[in-house]
């Protein structure tokens, strides 16, 4: 039967090419730019840890009071030294990192090999399990080599490539900073976007992974500086250049994350958090109730606004052209399926039921969601390409072509003209028979 | 014509005509709005930035080899390996000029500060961005001097980048030393940045800030409150500002390039953002503003089209489905005119419908924007003028099948198919 109605569909799309055309370019173009509108708005807003980002949480105190940063009363999104440590001192999450960027130069072995500057964090050994970081070689550091600050690092595999010619380095030395340091493990590509552990400085994306990692407490102990940003609260200078000032200011530059594995555990570090913002108004450093944030990494994201709203915006438009296409598609396949009312009445007085008569026009209707996406596959396909050309550089390759927006392409196709063909289907087979053949 | 067999005549395809209005609607909805902010994108990106911008080269380069620390001998020996590069610069046969200049409008890089006419921490001053660089940045950026004087060399110092910055006199742009001084009378008056005293020596013309983040987003108003400062930032990065003689910037950056190497080859200077074109930072600040704007536009006139041929189509099946009908009113004596303006009438009617409802659509729309992002009212001109075009494009759409439907001939009444 299907073969026969295919068969059906044909001729009657042959009858009227101009008509077919509008409808399978108005399908073609409809979808195509809700799909590539789509496949940017994927690349920015993907959960960049999705089997374990509900369980990783962004501690934010309220360590500036009221007015401050701006007047919605939200506490910053970093932290200052002394918090960060006691955070860290205190030690209530399974996992926890205080986490600071650095940008410090390598100095290859080998005479006239150049320098190369690194991007990377200054972390403590617990980041790695929390984030499960994939490892190429060894693995990262102890609690006991945070604790000694040892001079061990984490290196990328970009790096490892640059300074070893991508063998397994771990064990081998690093020169940082006019530093040696210990290789204890090698990073496989890892350059999750949006970066979402570190937001405040990158604003979510960044163009290549971090290079290297090294132990928060060494970093501090050789003076590494921090190349991230610095915020502080209205009227308030460093007093001080580099890490000695940060460290004694009540400006924000330390990000925070702390895994916390259920909703009781949850609940305790928020009263924990409260408690210790209690604690610090009655030894008088703060002058204001508790006003503190837990937001797991989702919730961060989205409060950050690390999703351009130019992202958010044009597929929003581009889904309202593929309502307006769908609408228009209606139109013209009521206008056509009821032009045929006489075919209709003639099938329905020989014994066709209502099912098959719609059966029939669904499969017409099919038929121009399966051509219209194959235009919409490769109208996709170039807008994907050219869509990369006109985003913000730092958005630059994002958008990818893919099985998933290949396939996905090809079904809201096929759905959109389905459900722009229900209803006149539905008309066409209510078509009343007897009153078509007396009329003709 | 009355509208009255227009209407009767409408019952019979209800869905069709409801279809033809909704369609209508949403694309005025979409139409108005995303024409508005392309319109905000494009009065954005053709913001003047103050610059003489052709012929101006960005020169920012890393030393690989800098000493670290901002005790007095690394700063000493910062600032010869600037004055080495800005010298063997100064020689070249295609450079006009040359001067240090840490930051440029929109491309970033940016410091920034208070600026007050007291000490006071809270003295109601306003958020200016600050320019350091040597005597000659004024000139290379191809400012215009409206008052005072240019810094003299003996006033330029060189500081750590990495320390407190102060100056004991400044060049403002026109836009501050009127906000300050609303009489006119800023040159040789006092102010405090941070709390610091200086004199302003000079004022000149329209000046945009380094950056163009959140914070000198929509509504905010220190989008031209720059400042020159009279200091030579030493640190591990340096950044230069060239003129190039004129038709020559291509070759001034080649030289540039090549002299710098020569000077010392260990630095990071990558084609990247080492050496730039103004015209190249501000191709790349842009886009993707310029992409939005084209990504919109583009919508738009699929959105159009599509439209369009949907009434053209829907149309034309309704003529066909009335053929005998129109037989019959020219046999009846009706003209060909009435025929086509029976048409016109019906499509009038219907966008104008579409186009009511899709006016509140459009505000509700803008308004639900507003509420999201950062847009601005929808002006009232923007949803007329869209009423306006809905109303022409129903028009234009209808007329190949209504200058069918007019040429029915009368003779098509006496058939019985």
């Amino acid at each position: 039967m299907f073969r026969y109605y295919l068969e059906l569909a044909v001729r009657s799309l042959k009858r009227s090419p101009g008509l077919t055309a509008l409808m399978v370019l108005s399908i073609g173009f409809g979808v195509a730019a809700a799909m590539t509108t789509w496949s940017v708005f994927r690349a920015v807003s993907g959960d960049p840890i999705p089997w374990k980002s509900s369980r990783l949480f962004v501690p934010q105190l309220d360590i500036w009071g009221p007015g401050n940063p701006a007047g919605d009363h939200e506490p910053p999104d970093a932290l200052d030294y002394a918090d960060a440590m006691a955070l860290m001192r205190d030690h209530r999450a399974v996992w926890q990192s205080a986490i600071y960027a650095i940008a410090p130069m390598a100095t290859p072995t080998g005479v006239g090999r150049m320098p190369i500057p690194l991007g990377g964090y200054a972390v403590y050994g617990e980041f790695f399990p929390m984030l499960d970081v994939p490892f190429e070689y060894g693995s990262g550091w102890s609690a006991e080599d945070d604790a000694r600050a040892a001079p061990v690092a984490v290196i990328g595999d970009e790096l490892n490539r640059r300074l070893f010619g991508g063998i397994d380095s771990v064990g081998k030395t690093v020169r940082i900073a006019d530093q040696d340091y210990r290789v204890v493990g090698v990073l496989r590509p890892w350059n999750p976007q949006p970066v979402f552990f570190d937001v405040p400085d990158t604003g979510g994306f960044t163009m290549g992974g971090p290079d290297v990692f090294l132990p928060f407490q060494h970093a501090l102990a050789t003076g590494m500086a921090n190349a991230g940003s610095v915020n502080c609260p209205k009227g308030v200078a460093l007093d001080e250049s580099g890490l000695a000032g940060l460290r004694r200011s009540n400006c924000t530059w330390i990000t925070y994350m702390a895994e916390l594995d259920d909703a009781a555990t949850v609940r305790g570090y928020r009263q924990y958090l409260d408690d210790y913002a209690r604690e610090q108004q009655q030894l008088g450093r703060f002058h204001w109730a508790p006003n503190n944030r837990l937001r797991d990494v989702p919730v961060f994201l989205d409060h950050e606004h690390v999703v351009p709203g130019d992202a958010r915006l044009s597929m929003l438009v581009a889904l309202g052209l593929l309502l307006v296409c769908l609408m228009n598609t209606v139109g013209l396949l009521l206008a056509r399926f009821l032009r045929r009312s006489g075919e209709i009445g003639v099938r329905r007085a020989l014994g066709a039921s209502r099912g098959a008569i719609c059966a029939q026009f669904l499969v017409e209707a099919g038929a121009i969601g399966v051509t219209g996406g194959a235009l919409g596959l490769l109208l996709t396909g170039l807008g994907v390409l050219g869509v990369d050309r006109v985003l913000p550089v730092w958005m630059a390759g994002l958008a990818r072509i893919d099985a998933v927006l290949l396939l996905l392409t090809v079904l809201v196709a096929l759905a959109a003209s389905l459900l722009a063909g229900a209803y006149p289907a539905i008309r066409a087979s209510r078509v009343q028979p007897a009153w078509q053949l007396k009329t003709n | 014509m009355k509208l009255h067999p227009i209407l009767s005549a409408l019952r019979h395809h209800k869905t069709g005509a409801l279809l033809i209005a909704l369609q209508i609607a949403l694309t005025l909805a979409i139409v108005c709005n995303a024409v508005f902010i392309i319109g905000q994108r494009i009065e954005k990106v053709g913001r003047s930035t103050g610059l003489v911008e052709e012929g101006l080269i960005r020169i920012s380069q890393n030393w690989l080899n800098a000493p670290t620390g901002d005790d007095p001998a690394a700063v000493e020996q910062l600032d010869a390996m600037q004055r080495a590069d800005l010298a063997a610069l100064r020689k070249l046969p295609d450079v006009q000029e040359v001067a240090a200049a840490a930051s440029m409008p929109i491309q970033g890089m940016i410091w920034s500060g208070t600026l007050g006419l007291s000490p006071q921490a809270d003295n109601g001053g306003i958020k200016v961005a600050y320019y350091y660089g040597d005597e000659r940045q004024r000139s290379t950026f191809g400012l215009r001097l409206l008052a005072g004087r240019d810094f003299r060399p003996d006033e330029i110092t060189h500081q750590s980048s990495q320390g407190k910055l102060t100056a004991p006199v400044v060049i403002v742009s026109q836009v501050v030393a009127e906000r300050l001084f609303p009489h006119g009378d800023a040159l040789g008056k006092t102010v405090y940045q941070d709390g610091k005293a200086a004199a302003i020596v000079g004022i000149v013309g329209p000046l945009q800030t380094p950056t163009l983040g959140r914070l000198s987003a929509l509504g905010s108003d220190w989008a031209y409150n720059s400042v020159l400062e009279p200091v030579r930032l030493d640190g591990a990065t340096a950044s230069y500002a060239l003129r190039a003689k004129p038709g020559r910037e291509q070759a001034a950056m080649r030289e540039a390039r090549k002299a710098l190497i020569a000077v010392d080859p260990m630095r990071l200077m990558p084609d990247s953002w080492g050496i730039q074109s103004f015209t190249t930072i501000r191709d790349k600040v842009y886009r993707g503003d310029r992409g939005m704007a084209l990504l919109l536009g583009l919508i738009c006139l699929i959105l159009l089209a599509v439209t369009a041929t949907g009434i053209a189509g829907l149309t034309s099946f309704w003529v066909g489905q009335r053929r005998k009908q129109i037989g019959i009113r020219r046999a009846l004596g009706a003209r060909k005119a009435d025929i086509l303006r029976y048409f016109q009438l019906e499509n009038l009617f219907i966008a104008g419908v579409g186009a009511m409802l899709g006016l509140l659509l459009a505000v509700a729309f803008n308004l639900w924007l507003m509420s999201r992002y950062e847009m601005a009212h929808l002006p009232v001109g923007y949803v007329l003028l869209g009423v306006a075009a809905m109303l022409v494009l129903g028009q234009a759409a209808v007329m190949v099948p209504a200058r069918r439907a007019s040429k029915v001939p009368p003779v098509v009444a006496t058939r019985s198919v």
